[in-house]
């Protein structure tokens, strides 16, 4: 069962929805629940659960693309290998240590960030825009790993997040050192 | 005496604040209304947990309970705007380290661009692909 999450406004997210016409379930988080709840700071990002309710890989990023795994530095197909492996269950299931290898820890300073955005998202829903705004900023300035607090307050902000201030964001962030994905190794 | 609305990880409640030097105090009452949590002689509670307030300097002082030393004594982020009158207190950090020991997926519910609501618990027997995207 594949259940994919706009983190996003429903407006937003619906021309691309109404465009892939899916028979999974298609959800809409704009509060960026799946951020606090699974500690996830930037999309695509996807997570295996297995019929149990198991974490059997957690949040990872991954593409249906070459050309979008390229922007992670990965292969899709490397990355669709093994999920086909494990969809039909000719993976080993991995063991619990294996899995929290991959699991970033949660900082206060993320934890704070979101509180912000969560803070921010609800000004910004009464119409208190310049507050808002200035809630949004203080989250990307405690957490600048955080693109979903970074950039998916662009369209909120009416800034393109394909613009000029992403790109200048992107840049910097890059020229510190820093990758824009961290991909989990293939195996 | 001053308005709050007190937003639990976005679950607004309007309670009655009063803010000095020491910062921002509400009543007992309105933590319980706002939040869910009781305070008994035992402590603050909710469910089976009791969480002791004694020996918490700044805390307590007539009834009433410091924010920050709540959401401190809570172990939740609090993010505030006073001159917004508005403040948010998101999940424990303990919730998502508690994800990390368990490695159980964290339920949720949310909903379709019909409305509808969804919760992955829905699909507990199924392998489930959660595909987090945007258009940003």
């Amino acid at each position: 069962m594949v259940i994919t999450v706009a983190t996003d406004r429903a407006d937003d997210a619906r021309s691309w929805i109404e465009r892939a016409n899916p028979t999974h379930p298609t959800l809409i988080d704009e509060h960026h629940r799946l951020g606090e709840l699974y500690n996830m700071v930037n999309v695509p990002t996807v997570v295996w659960i297995d019929e149990t309710g198991r974490i059997t890989r957690p949040n990872d990023v991954a593409f249906t693309t070459e050309k979008g795994g390229r922007y992670a530095n990965v292969s899709t197909d490397e990355q669709m290998a093994l999920l086909r492996g494990w969809v039909r269950g000719s993976l080993p299931p991995p063991s619990d240590d294996d899995v929290r290898k991959k699991v970033t820890p949660l900082s206060e300073e993320s934890s704070l960030a979101r509180a912000h955005f969560g803070l921010g998202w609800w000004l910004h829903r009464e119409g208190r825009f310049g507050a808002a705004e200035h809630q949004f900023s203080i989250g990307g300035e405690l957490a600048p790993d955080d693109f979903m607090v970074r950039r998916g307050t662009m369209p909120l902000r009416g800034s393109d997040p394909f613009g000029p201030e992403f790109v200048e964001m992107v840049t910097d962030w890059l020229g510190r050192g820093h990758t824009y994905y961290l991909p989990l190794p293939v195996e | 005496m001053a308005s709050l609305v007190l937003l639990d990880v976005g679950k607004p409640t309007e309670v009655e604040a009063t803010i000095d030097v020491s910062g921002v105090w509400i009543n007992s009452a309105d933590v319980e209304a706002a939040l869910g949590w009781e305070l008994k002689p035992e402590g603050l509670c909710r469910d089976a947990i009791c969480i002791p307030v004694e020996g918490r300097p700044g805390l307590m002082s007539d009834g009433r309970m410091n924010l920050e030393g709540l959401a401190d004594l809570l172990g939740r982020p609090l993010a505030h705007s006073p001159e917004e009158g508005v403040a948010y207190m998101g999940p424990p950090l303990d919730l998502f380290n508690q994800t990390i020991r368990t490695l159980e997926a964290p339920d949720f519910t949310l909903p379709d661009l019909e409305g509808q609501l969804h919760s992955l618990s829905e699909h507990r027997g199924s392998k489930v692909l959660l595909v987090a995207w945007a258009s940003w």
